[in-house]
């Protein structure tokens, strides 16, 4: 998924460099954004749906896309991590000053200038609206260049959405379609309640005209692409964001290998005519 | 309030419907509008009518003591509400309320029993129809089941 996006390389992509934590914003009970800027020389700029290798000294090293929208094109970073092992929970914990290794840019991008002139369907769940911030951001930033606008967006409660502010502010708007739906609705929420596949199943779409970008957890990924499948998406025109155990980043050490690709090097972000047969190996 | 319905097929349950069976069900058929918080139907109470969903929402509801009302799951635009109607002991399991001025499609269930009695050809067909609905409603609900998003605390 890089036909139209300029990927840049970084020249030692082994060697983590530098970064400092300039903000830290709590999402949620287990999530929080980190704003990173360069602390030496920065890192080449990232595209949407691309991941950094993100070190905390003396912890350990994990893979975390970037949720920052277009404006960030001068080294500087954003992540939006959920606290989930030791690696990533120091990370969630890590005060502003903190400085913290980088590494990248990895991996494949969303490819949205591809999706230039077409409809523009996002579905999250969970942190998986994390790597598909820059998707929205990137949309809106050109909206003039897209055609119908959509966001279907699930998660367990409605704490537990990421970029509150932000997704007031898309629903607000009268050029962008904005569902969100809970598996367990709340005191004061009046909203959907359902999994992702629900709303989505309810939108009339244009398969001739519609790209699709969907991040979530594996089996949230699957059962979204089977609604969109069944209203008549190619599976080419749907993108999704794979995670596996990525350790090198650039398609060396093997440990992110998932049948004959490697997600560090072939994905993240992967079309569903390649993911379709891979999502359904236990083994895998 | 009524008013003469939207055409069933315009529906995605009834798109692949065969016309003849869709002009059997559209002589049932009958458009209605909710008022926010309007409560349809209670728990126990005998299941008559199937509402096609045009445009609004309504919450199925359960009452938990303790809890007052749980809302289980939402329906919106295309959904289909109702069809304990199809199946003793013909009594609703759940509560409706419209969260948000509804309209809807209303189909005359005791019509359509009598109809599919009649005609097993098209009660087949119309239990097939509504099962397809049913399965996905199923399925969406197992992968809620799954708690997808939760965090690895939660699963302990």
């Amino acid at each position: 998924m890089t036909s139209a996006d300029t990927v840049t390389v970084a020249a030692e992509p082994m060697l983590p460099v530098p970064y400092r934590v300039t903000s830290r914003t709590a999402e949620t009970r287990d999530s929080v954004t980190l704003h990173l800027e360069p602390a030496g020389q920065p890192l080449p700029p990232f595209q949407p749906g691309q991941f950094a290798m993100l070190a905390v000294p003396a912890i350990g090293e994990v893979a975390i896309s970037v949720s920052g929208g277009p404006e960030y094109q001068d080294g500087a970073l954003v992540h939006t991590i959920r606290a989930v092992g030791k690696v990533s929970r120091a990370l969630c914990d890590a005060p502003v000053g903190t400085v913290l290794g980088a590494r990248g840019p990895f991996g494949t991008t969303w490819d949205l200038p591809s999706a230039a002139g077409r409809d523009v369907v996002v579905v999250a769940g969970g942190v998986g609206l994390a790597p598909l911030r820059p998707v929205m951001l990137g949309v809106l930033a050109g909206r003039g260049g897209y055609r119908r606008v959509l966001l279907v967006a699930g998660a367990r409660t409605p704490a537990e959405f990421l970029f509150h502010r932000e997704l007031d502010a898309w629903s607000a708007r009268a050029d962008t379609e904005v569902e969100l739906t809970v598996d367990r609705p709340a005191a004061g929420w009046d909203g959907p309640v359902g999994f992702v596949t629900e709303p989505l199943a309810r939108l009339p779409l244009d398969p001739e005209r519609t790209t699709a970008f969907v991040c979530g957890p594996e089996p949230m990924m699957r059962f979204s692409a089977q609604v969109l499948l069944r209203k008549g998406i190619p599976a080419e025109d749907i993108r999704l964001s794979l995670e596996r155990n990525m350790q090198c980043g650039i398609g060396l050490c093997g440990h992110c290998q998932l049948g004959p690709i490697l997600v560090c090097r072939d994905g993240p972000v992967v079309g569903y005519t390649l993911a379709e047969p891979l999502l359904t190996i236990r083994e895998l | 309030m009524t008013g003469a319905a939207r055409p069933l097929a315009a529906f995605p349950v009834f798109a692949q419907l065969p016309e003849a069976e869709l002009e059997l069900i559209s002589g049932t058929a009958r458009t209605v509008r909710f008022a926010a918080r309007q409560r349809l139907f209670s728990e126990g109470q005998p299941a008559r009518g199937c509402w096609l969903i045009e445009d609004g929402r309504v919450a199925l509801d359960m009452a938990v003591p303790g809890r007052g009302q749980v809302v289980l799951q939402t329906l919106g635009p295309g959904d289909v509400l109702g069809w304990s109607w199809l199946v003793p002991p013909y009594r609703w399991h759940y509560g409706a309320t419209s969260v948000l001025p509804t309209t809807a499609t209303e189909l005359d269930t005791e019509q359509l029993r009598a109809l599919a009695e009649q005609d097993p050809r098209f009660g087949y067909t119309l239990v097939l129809t509504l099962f397809e609905a049913v399965l996905q409603r199923l399925q969406a609900t197992r992968a809620r089941l799954l708690d997808l998003y939760g965090s690895p605390d939660d699963q302990r």
